[in-house]
């Protein structure tokens, strides 16, 4: 594959969009070397989706530059239209028509003549695992095949810079591992991606590089270990059901933990970041909890999520700005990250 | 950085900067590609095949053996029933562009749009195919609704030319239906509105026309609504061109409130089109 420009595949310059009276993004800086994947990461509403959309060419921005493969989106849609690929956060396929139907009739948009067309589509079915299912109505598909199908269907021109717009969101936790399989034997071949997730965790499998964006502007860049290392690594976490002793169930972990252990004194939950130190942390909660006779419920280890992050680069919970359902889709998948909830008190 | 577009390697894209012909050539391509989508989707569901086919045949058994003994149509050669079928015709017709708002508004909704929008294909395509695919569905409905009406006793009494111009007639009117409902689809964006609203303004429309009943059986103040607008002069137009009398001063008004109705909301489609996000 040759590559006549020798910049970024995509690059972002002061990016800006408003909606009304709403800034959804106030002034975005990116830069994706070819062949990599950058994971933006952030809430619902903090601009991501109108990030993908004036990149994808759907949208206009105010301000700013924004180029794809050195071509400028604004200028000259209709090429940098050539080069990409999208998928976003539903699956946009005709449900009514077969996998395979809707993967040819996208070849012929792309001016695949019908043979190629036909081959392109059962290639791209082999690959996703959608071979048996081809000839059902894509609405017969589970969720799952329906988000393998949407990705399909995005990657039938072979676009060099592919956009994935949350593509797991919704998924359950086994869809979920199936699609970052895919989407890691994309990486691969050489695509470069950019690919936006509510969450750490999708962003640490797949992403050479992350940038937090809140509130339409970039709050923290770099890798999965950088970002994780500004939060301390795993987080201990319980809750204390007598709510008057939540200060001395804070005091008896204070030590163990790096950074101050986060209180909320309505709900009982504390947690605290033990960096690398898992289970000798745990064991050291137990006892500490022990001794100063606290009880608590459901002490448990687990990975950092997108709050933590947050509250270790803002001081404040992710707030969720996003219009009432999408916030309910967001919300979904999230159970799987918890390492372990064995020990109690 | 350099501007500089990355050269075309293999991939499966028309070269940078295509001509003028060559943008035609695949708007055309492309609109075909979406037509035959279409209406893959539209017989795929038998509920849509419903709603073309099965409700205009019940409409016309309906008023033809129902209603039809209790109205009377002074003065029309054949009686209830010939002057019925034009009426059904264009309802037929007007009825049929739910289906290009529903869906419209469905492809919004899912994303298909966006999908479509972010592709290197001509973006003329999918409201061209759209329309294109829903003519033709509206062209079968009307067949239909012909063969039927003939087996209940229809007859055109104006020669074979004229009965062909009200079928094309009925398909235009139909078309400029279908610009306004590409336009609420579009702009609405939300399937269960546009079906509401798409009754709002289709259901008084069609119903207080020409279309069923002779206007003079109306109340007054419903005859001067009924009398003046578009609907009744199509229907008017079809009506003679069918069975016989003055065609004329209704199909220029007819020909006007199309023009105006296509002047007016085939840009709105395509602005609302543009727009859509």
């Amino acid at each position: 594959m040759t590559v006549v420009s020798s910049g970024p595949a995509i690059l972002v310059e002061g990016l800006t969009k408003s909606f009304g009276e709403v800034r959804a993004l106030r002034g975005i800086d990116l830069s994706v070397p070819r062949g990599t994947v950058l994971g933006v990461l952030g809430p619902n509403g903090a601009g991501k989706t109108t990030a993908v959309r004036i990149l994808t060419t759907l949208l206009r921005p105010d301000g700013g530059r924004a180029l794809v493969e050195g071509v400028d989106v604004v200028r000259q849609p209709a090429v940098v239209r050539r080069s990409i690929g999208l998928s976003g956060q539903s699956a946009a396929i005709q449900e009514e028509l077969t996998g395979r139907e809707n993967l040819e009739i996208v070849g012929r948009l792309y001016h695949l003549s019908w043979p190629k067309a036909r081959s392109r589509a059962a290639e791209l079915l082999e690959q996703f695992g959608l071979s048996d299912a081809a000839n059902r109505p894509a609405k017969t598909f589970s969720g799952g095949m329906q988000r393998r199908l949407d990705l399909a269907a995005s990657l039938v021109g072979q676009p060099k810079v592919l956009f994935l717009d949350e593509p797991t969101t919704g998924l359950d936790p086994r869809a979920r591992l199936g699609m970052w399989e895919i989407i890691r034997s994309l990486v691969a071949g050489g695509t470069t991606l950019l690919l936006t997730t509510q969450y750490l965790d999708e962003a640490d499998e797949l992403a050479d590089e992350i940038v937090v964006i809140d509130h339409g502007q970039v709050i923290a860049a770099g890798t999965a270990e950088e970002l994780k290392g500004r939060i301390g690594g795993d987080v201990l976490e319980f809750t204390v059901p007598d709510r008057d002793r939540v200060a001395d169930a804070a005091e008896a972990i204070a030590r163990i933990g790096e950074g101050e252990p986060h209180v909320d004194k309505e709900t009982g939950v504390i947690n605290v970041g033990v960096g690398g130190r898992g289970s000798d942390a745990l064991i050291e909660a137990v006892r500490g909890l022990d001794g100063a006779g606290v009880q608590t419920q459901g002490l448990a280890l687990r990975r950092p999520s997108l709050d933590d992050v947050f509250m270790a680069l803002t001081g404040h919970v992710a707030e969720e700005d996003g219009p009432p359902d999408e916030r309910k889709r967001g919300r979904k998948p999230r159970g799987g990250d918890s390492k372990t909830a064995r020990t109690a008190s | 950085m350099t501007a500089a577009a990355p050269a075309a390697t293999g991939t499966p894209v028309t070269p940078a900067g295509p001509s003028l012909l060559t943008q035609a050539h695949w708007a055309f391509i492309d609109t075909l590609t979406i037509t035959r989508r279409n209406l893959l989707v539209w017989m795929r569901v038998p509920a849509y095949i419903m709603f073309t086919v099965i409700q205009p045949v019940m409409f016309v058994l309906l008023f033809r053996y129902v209603f039809g003994g209790a109205i009377p149509v002074p003065g029309i050669k054949g009686g209830y029933v010939n002057f019925l079928l034009p009426g059904i015709i264009g309802q037929t017709a007007a009825f049929a562009t739910f289906g290009t708002a529903i869906a419209l508004a469905q492809e919004l909704q899912k994303g298909v749009i966006d999908r479509l929008k972010s592709m290197p294909m001509a973006r003329s395509a999918v409201l061209a195919g759209r329309l294109v695919a829903d003519t033709a569905r509206m062209f079968v409905t009307i067949v239909i609704v012909i063969g039927v009406g003939y087996a209940v006793g229809f007859r055109f009494e104006n020669g074979a030319g004229l009965a062909v111009a009200m079928v094309v007639l009925a398909t235009v009117f139909g078309l400029a239906i279908c610009c306004i409902a590409a336009f609420t689809g579009l702009a609405i964006g939300d399937e269960e509105s546009v079906q509401a609203f798409g009754l709002v303004w289709l259901f008084p429309l069609t119903f207080l026309s020409s279309a069923f009943v002779p206007i003079a059986t109306m109340p007054g103040w419903l005859q001067a609504f009924a009398n003046n607008q578009p609907v009744t002069f199509v229907i008017d137009a079809m009506r003679a061109m069918a069975l016989g009398g003055p065609i004329e001063a209704n199909l220029w008004k007819s020909i006007a409130w199309l023009a105006g109705i296509f002047i007016v909301f085939a840009p709105l489609a395509v602005r609302a089109y543009k727009r859509a996000a």
